[in-house]
């Protein structure tokens, strides 16, 4: 699992900077969290291009802790890049007081995805890109928000485990402080990932990286150490999660259906 | 003594004028240059995850580009990657040599990979053939990228004694290890084995650039006879890179390691028939 850090730096800083220019834009936005996915993205980001060209923004909602902000801010200051701060509670409040009996997971999608929208129309104002932030981990997962925090125009950073982002973030300088703060979406007071997951990153990504990468079996993985019940947690967690990684399935009417036999790149007309 | 301009360049997607344009600029400095010989990536006139666009782009000697090319083949050589429409409706993965102004060679790729992220088969018609050709600088050989990592591609090109073996790649960065990655540490170690066993002078030309997220290595060099590797492009950037060869190190490669006169293919022949 370990990675050639200056390898993969190069890849992603190039990636970004090539599909950029390649549909005539100059510039990235991207939405961050104080965490160190986005702040990962970002710093990649700022490699590729003028880091005058890259807007980020912080997007809280009022329970969102202020450190979270705080640390975005940081993290922008440190690379230099653009930054803003969009309060997302009214726009959020406005919606959920139509319904006094909306759920935390209702309540917490509802919040990514208006980020979604904040960042995606933040991308029609600058004519920029939109920079994912979603790791390989919670991809696999299903650990994130269905056209939320899910979605964006590239991603540089959705092929690496959190704990492969965990190395790379110390290679790009990423201040310490986001490098070892505990991950949270956010999405309410206390929340972390490990203890939703009910696992540790270091656990799953080990696991994930055998079963996922290595193709290993589940005998396999019982020799190597994992218990059935990660096992199984893990396995089923991608498999119902499939849905999330593709894009909507369109029934075939017609002898050239898109997505399955009408087959173009994106790099199509660039 | 002769020399070869690798060209190690960023096709773009679909947009073979666009990129047919970049091949005669890159033409024009080797020409003036004095290169005798031009070497271009696996598909360099089109781009690599064709998929249906594949059909739109292919062309074949009667295409304006490919007599625009034969035009230049009579002041350099030209070896290049391009989709060849064989005319009865068989679209190839191929390679053509252009020397003088005449066709001297078209290979087309014979093993197409449609595993993992590959789906070459999907579109592509099979070669079936691996023909070392004469040209005015010797016996050249042309393998398309998954043909040269194919032991039977190798042992038929061995046994026809190429001067200059010519390895066309879109090779994408994929497994990447603690110490590079798993696509530059086979094809490092494949073209330094196929230099030495078939004693000849080695062409890696592989491209750059990023299409659909995958991006391709470029790292393109050259390996002598005695597998050593006598020059490198960086990674990820287009670049070119002008070498000199004489015949002089394939007579001292072949006196020191006489494999294709020790070789026995009469035993391959036995396990063949079985």
């Amino acid at each position: 699992m370990k990675l050639d850090l200056k390898l993969t730096r190069d890849i992603l800083v190039n990636f970004i900077k090539l599909e950029t220019e390649k549909i005539g834009l100059e510039s990235i936005v991207i939405g961050l969290s104080g965490g160190i996915d986005s702040a990962v993205s970002a710093a990649l980001a700022s490699l590729a291009m003028d880091n005058k060209k890259v807007y980020a923004y912080g997007l809280p909602y009022k329970t969102s802790s202020i450190e979270s902000i705080e640390d975005a801010k940081m993290v922008a200051d440190s690379l230099g890049i653009n930054f803003e701060v969009i309060d997302i509670t009214s726009f959020v409040d406005k919606y959920c007081e139509l319904d006094s009996g909306i759920s935390r997971l209702r309540k917490g999608n509802i919040m990514a995805r208006m980020r979604m929208t904040v960042i995606f129309d933040k991308s029609s104002l600058k004519n920029a890109l939109v920079l994912g932030t979603s790791n390989k981990t919670e991809l696999l997962l299903g650990y994130g928000t269905w056209y939320g925090d899910m979605a964006s125009s590239i991603n540089p950073i959705g092929d690496l485990y959190k704990t492969q982002l965990w190395e790379l973030a110390g290679f790009l300088g990423i201040p310490e402080k986001i490098i070892k703060k505990e991950p949270t979406a956010d999405l309410w007071v206390g929340q972390t990932d490990e203890q939703e997951l009910g696992y540790s990153y270091t656990e799953i990504d080990k696991l994930l990286f055998a079963m996922v990468d290595e193709r290993r079996d589940e005998k396999e993985l019982l020799g190597m150490g994992f218990t059935e019940d990660i096992i199984k947690k893990i396995a089923n967690r991608i498999k119902k999660t499939q849905f999330k990684r593709q894009l909507p399935i369109i029934a075939k009417i017609s002898l050239r259906t898109i997505d399955k036999d009408f087959r173009y790149c994106r790099d199509w007309g660039y | 003594m002769y020399k070869i301009m690798l060209c190690q360049m960023y096709p773009t997607l679909g947009e073979i004028y666009r990129n047919a344009d970049k091949h005669y600029t890159a033409i024009e400095r080797a020409i003036s240059a004095g290169c005798n010989i031009i070497l271009f990536p696996e598909l360099s006139l089109t781009g690599y995850c064709l998929r249906d666009l594949t059909s739109s782009v292919a062309i074949n000697e009667k295409h304006e580009i490919f007599s625009k090319l034969l035009d230049y083949s009579k002041y350099i050589t030209i070896i290049f990657g391009f989709i060849y429409d064989s005319s009865d409706y068989l679209l190839y993965n191929a390679a053509g040599c252009l020397e003088d102004g005449v066709v001297k060679h078209i290979h087309k790729k014979v093993y197409l990979p449609d595993y993992t992220m590959f789906e070459e088969a999907r579109y592509y018609a099979r070669g079936d053939s691996f023909e070392i050709f004469h040209t005015k600088y010797g016996k050249i050989g042309i393998l398309i990228c998954e043909d040269a990592l194919h032991l039977s591609s190798l042992y038929i090109t061995a046994r026809q004694v190429p001067e200059i073996l010519c390895v066309l790649s879109n090779s994408p960065a994929r497994g990447t290890f603690q110490k590079g990655f798993y696509s530059m540490d086979t094809w490092e170690s494949f073209c330094k084995v196929i230099s030495i066993t078939i004693t000849t002078n080695l062409l890696f030309v592989n491209r750059v650039g990023v299409e659909e997220g995958i991006t391709f290595w470029g790292g393109s060099c050259l390996y002598s006879p005695f597998g050593d590797k006598l020059g490198t492009l960086p990674l990820l950037e287009e670049g070119e890179m002008i070498v000199e060869l004489n015949d002089d190190i394939i007579k001292r490669g072949r006196l020191t390691s006489p494999f294709y006169r020790d070789d026995r293919p009469d035993i391959m022949k036995k396990y063949l028939v079985k």
